[in-house]
């Protein structure tokens, strides 16, 4: 069968391959894993009119390097502001390229960001679990790991001349507030320790994985020794150990967990979140779940309207015009 | 059972039966979980039971906090008619050599002899009441007295995935290399992790697991065909 491959010269730890995730394993100590930034994924994908959630390569900051073999291949590359080396022809930006045979595609660690996508006009080849080929990193189900020396192959390669360029980019800026809902657990915290929680910046611990972001900074004081019954966990959670330290719970989080939770952050902000480095500072900003809901909804609008607009066809002069009319006309907006 | 509410972001409710454990919580929580599942509302997601509380995952584009409550309170006072029957599945367990490396410290600390513990282990019948830590770990309860033991206080290494455990009145079969607190006094062949979409494990919360003796001969063989087969 015709087929692209594409060899690794080089993976750094966690880069994986995840489609959008494993849904419904909760209840069975599954973890839904899938993309750490959904909206990069997804950018990805509408930037070739993949469907919304194909297999892509999850690069991580330890980056990727590999070289095209067989056929040529399109491919979106997406996710926070990464270097991009294109056989030494050097950018960042999210992009569409094309990759021809022997072509090398290099991605480090750029400007920001912690994780950058990689997807293909063709299917990924890559094992399944519960339906899913998201890799989960504690326990290996899934695709398998992305190693040096290997090759992805990539059925049913396309080249897409008329969706080569520049992506318009969300706009994500490190000052952003992460919005959180206070609780489960609030209650059984020392109110002055909430209320620093919320006005003074965390900064992100450097050891920070797929599981979830250790934050240096206020350490949170319960009331008293508490010990509630483990209850189930979601993306978002903030979980407060014993020392008072906070985690972020993300992609790869237990499915439950015996530590008061001091808030959750919001759907639509883990990706925001998860793109911060360590060293980065976090300040949380308190919402009503109502408010959160509102915010969902208004969110969700906004991210359609985005991918509508990164998903065109650019072939003639006037529609690339078209489209970097839209490039301008949509930094503006808030993600 | 006296349920509340705690709000998770903009995509989650946690039904709060109990602040600590208690078997009419978990009835709850079993019964709760199966008459949403049977009649799940608009915009539920995923239904995570666990000891005394059940977590329940909208999407906030269909749903919000206060419909979802309205509807699992509606459920709440309408369970009579829920089935709670799970099914009883069989795992085998070794309770030979190293797969058993606790046994000795079982039998010593129960006053009972190496065969009395594991037939006193074979007796039990055992509830899956949450799964929790990582993927297939089912926590169980009904591990008979005569056997109920504290966790150790330290935990020991890299215990290997198939690794059965007791503590307290919990049972375990673990799914990878973990460190345990737990007394391991046997190795399943049984795969726990099935991967299949709609049911990756061999059982589920509210169903049974009851114990079938094999001999190091037959683990070898089923753990072969496990693997190779």
């Amino acid at each position: 069968m015709a087929e692209a491959r594409l060899n690794i010269a080089f993976a750094g730890p966690l880069v994986s391959l995840q489609d959008a995730g494993r849904f419904g394993g909760l209840r069975y100590g599954v973890s839904p894993s899938g993309p750490m930034d959904r909206l990069a994924f997804a950018a990805a994908h509408a930037a070739l009119d993949n469907p919304a959630g194909a297999t892509a390569i999850e690069v991580s900051l330890g980056g990727l390097s590999l070289v095209c073999q067989g056929m040529a291949v399109t491919v979106a590359i997406t996710g926070g502001n990464f270097s991009i080396d294109h056989n030494g022809q050097k950018s960042t930006g999210w992009q569409v390229i094309t990759l021809q045979p022997d072509d090398k595609l290099t991605l480090r660690a750029g400007a920001y960001g912690s994780w950058a996508y990689v997807a293909v006009a063709g299917e990924i080849a890559a094992t399944k679990w519960m339906g899913s080929t998201a890799r989960h990193s504690k326990t290996n189900l899934g695709s398998a790991a992305i190693i040096s020396g290997e090759a992805l192959g990539v059925a049913n390669p396309q080249v897409l001349d008329n969706r080569i360029g520049a992506m318009p980019m969300p706009a994500l800026t490190s000052t952003d507030r992460i919005r959180v809902v206070l609780g489960p657990q609030d209650r059984y915290f020392e109110a002055s320790s909430v209320a620093e929680f919320l006005s003074k910046p965390y900064t992100v611990a450097p050891a920070y994985d797929r599981m979830g972001m250790r934050l240096d900074g206020i350490n949170l004081r319960l009331d008293e020794a508490l010990s509630i019954p483990s209850e189930p966990i979601l993306r978002g959670c903030v979980q407060v150990s014993g020392d008072g330290i906070p985690t972020v719970l993300l992609a790869d989080h237990q499915s439950t967990g015996g530590y008061p939770k001091i808030a959750t952050v919001v759907s639509n902000d883990t990706d925001v979140l998860s793109q911060r480095r360590g060293g980065d500072k976090v300040q949380f900003e308190a919402v009503s779940p109502s408010d959160a809901v509102t915010l969902a909804r208004e969110t969700a609008r906004k991210r359609l309207r985005y991918l509508g607009e990164v998903n065109v066809a650019r072939g003639t002069l006037e529609q690339r015009l078209m489209r970097e009319n839209l490039i301008h006309g949509h930094t503006e907006g808030e993600f | 059972m006296d349920a509340s509410f705690r709000h998770v972001a903009d995509f989650g409710l946690l039904v709060v039966f109990s602040n600590s454990y208690s078997d009419a919580a978990h009835d709850a929580v079993l019964a709760l979980d199966r008459r949403l599942s049977q009649d799940l509302p608009v915009g539920v997601t995923e239904l995570v039971p666990a000891m005394v509380n059940l977590m329940v995952v909208f999407d906030p584009i269909q749903t919000d906090h206060a419909t979802v409550q309205a509807a699992v309170e509606q459920r709440l006072n309408d369970l009579s008619s829920t089935s709670m029957d799970g099914k009883t599945c069989t795992v085998d367990v070794c309770y030979e050599g190293d797969f058993a490396p606790d046994l000795d410290a079982v039998a010593k600390a129960t006053g009972l002899t190496r065969d009395a513990v594991i037939n006193i282990h074979l007796s039990g019948e055992y509830p899956v009441l949450m799964f929790g830590f990582a993927p297939g770990y089912g926590y169980m309860g009904g591990v008979p007295d005569a056997i109920q033991l504290p966790r150790k206080l330290a935990a020991v290494p890299d215990r290997p995935a198939g690794s059965v455990m007791i503590a307290g009145a919990q049972c375990l079969v673990t799914t990878l290399v973990m460190p345990a607190g737990w007394y391991v006094i046997g190795r399943s062949p049984t795969p726990i992790l099935t991967g299949v979409e709609d049911a990756p494990t061999l059982f589920g919360v509210g169903d049974c697991v009851r114990f079938n003796r094999i001999s190091q001969a037959e683990f070898d063989t089923l753990s072969k065909a496990t693997h190779h087969g």
